[in-house]
């Protein structure tokens, strides 16, 4: 099992990638924060909802392993899923592979993508594939969680001091821009919608705005402009910071094919 | 979720079997690695025992999904019921209904609070409320000297399921179980 695996990209398959590689690559990226965080505490949150992300991770990936192992050859494990895939066949969010910044920026991409997760595992209770749905319902509690702590964060860095103030004007402006490939809509998304696996991100995009203005307006914050820019990492085309780390990440079932704990 | 059991099957059918009767005993003997003041059936993520062709089935809902504690639950579970000699034991994992703070027994809330946990209130129905993302949290009793007059340190504490929390009535730090 050192090689690396193809999955057959059906349009399901393609719909749980951008849930799971987005939950995968924020649980690392927020992993990378340990022994790193302002204050203790917050090293302590940080990286347990790095566990959270890491857990739906699985859940999702042990799902994706079923339906593209499709009864017959064996079953891909979740391990192969995360760790033995090329580049160009994951399917996140491009605002979560963006190094993790300054605290400020942390928690600002935290407070955007958990609300956009959060508004996918709400439609996802009802999905007509019953183990999504089933993952769905404990990852919602979680999502709400760390939307929470996202939202009484940015409150206090947004009315904190000169210095907390700008690094969170500064973070807005930086990932403002991959709003637009948030809720994109494409072949992926219909086939989802027509068979009520989940929602199409697109029809997403108004409740999203609309929590987000509601905190954006306790912080005294306004929302840039949308942009013209779209990135493209749900279509497999990263950035550069996604090589490094995928080479971090699958250094060891690469060099020990594989090993477990 | 509708039909789905919110409390454990304990008292029902299954429950009666005096082999799984004897289980649920066992289990009750078996702590939580993660807040040790409480037994894996106060916590409710035993959901039902089974007489099966091949032993027992012991079916668990885990609290969190990335809690880093179910592969030891899991394995506790098989060694204490196999040590009372009533395995072979196999454990399945139920995800559905999802595991909510509400499962937790009254006996366990009144051990989380003699261990210094605050115990966690009831769970607030999410649905149909008007956008609110920041929070308005109820009041969170100090298990030390039962005073309100608290505020929330951090939203994370020592484990997934805890925040921090002081009492600034008694000036006593103390951790609260999440309400989820």
């Amino acid at each position: 099992m050192n090689g690396s695996i193809q999955l057959q990209h059906t349009p399901t398959v393609e719909y749980l990638l951008r849930l799971g590689d987005t939950t995968l690559i924020l649980g690392q990226r927020l992993g990378e924060w340990c022994g790193h965080a302002p204050i203790l505490e917050e090293d302590i949150a940080l990286t347990n909802m790095a566990l959270d992300l890491i857990g739906q991770t699985r859940a999702l990936f042990t799902r994706i392993g079923e339906l593209a192992g499709d009864g017959k050859k064996e079953v891909l494990s979740e391990d192969q899923i995360a760790f033995l895939r090329e580049e160009r066949d994951y399917r996140n969010l491009t605002i979560v592979e963006l190094p993790r910044g300054d605290f400020a920026f942390t928690i600002l991409r935290n407070l955007m993508v958990s609300t956009w997760l959060k508004l996918h595992w709400e439609r996802l209770l009802h999905s007509s594939d019953a183990e999504l749905a089933g993952i769905a319902g404990k990852a919602l509690k979680e999502a709400r969680y760390h939307q929470e702590h996202a939202a009484d964060w940015l409150l206090r860095l947004a009315g904190g001091t000169e210095e907390s103030r700008r690094r969170t004007e500064a973070a807005l402006a930086e990932l403002w821009r991959f709003v637009p490939e948030m809720f994109e809509s494409d072949a992926v998304d219909a086939a989802a919608e027509g068979a009520r696996l989940g929602p199409a991100r697109a029809d997403l995009l108004e409740p999203w705005e609309a929590e987000i203005a509601a905190v954006f307006a306790e912080a005294g914050l306004t929302a840039p402009a949308p942009s013209k820019f779209r990135s493209t990492a749900t279509q497999g085309v990263h950035t550069e910071y996604m090589g490094y780390i995928l080479a971090e990440m699958q250094h060891l079932q690469r060099a020990y094919p594989g090993g477990v704990w | 979720m509708a039909g789905a059991p919110d409390t454990a099957d304990r008292a029902h059918a299954a429950g009666r079997e005096p082999r799984v009767q004897a289980a649920w005993r066992v289990l009750d003997g078996v702590l939580d690695p993660e807040v040790p003041a409480l037994s894996l059936p106060d916590l409710g993520i035993v959901r039902e025992i089974h007489v099966r062709d091949d032993g027992l089935e012991v079916v668990l809902t885990p609290t969190y999904s990335g809690c880093p504690a179910t592969e030891v639950i899991e394995q506790s579970v098989i060694d204490a019921l196999d040590a009372a000699g009533l395995g072979p034991t196999r454990v399945s994992m139920r995800r559905a209904p999802a595991w909510t703070t509400d499962w937790i027994s009254d006996e366990g809330r009144r051990k989380l609070r003699d261990y210094g946990i605050a115990p966690p209130g009831p769970v607030q129905p999410s649905q149909g409320v008007p956008i609110r993302v920041v929070r308005r949290r109820a009041p969170i009793e100090c298990p030390h000297c039962g005073s309100t007059a608290t505020e929330q340190l951090s939203a994370f504490g020592s484990t997934a399921c805890k925040a921090l929390y002081r009492c600034t009535a008694c000036r006593e730090p103390f951790e609260h179980f999440k309400p989820i």
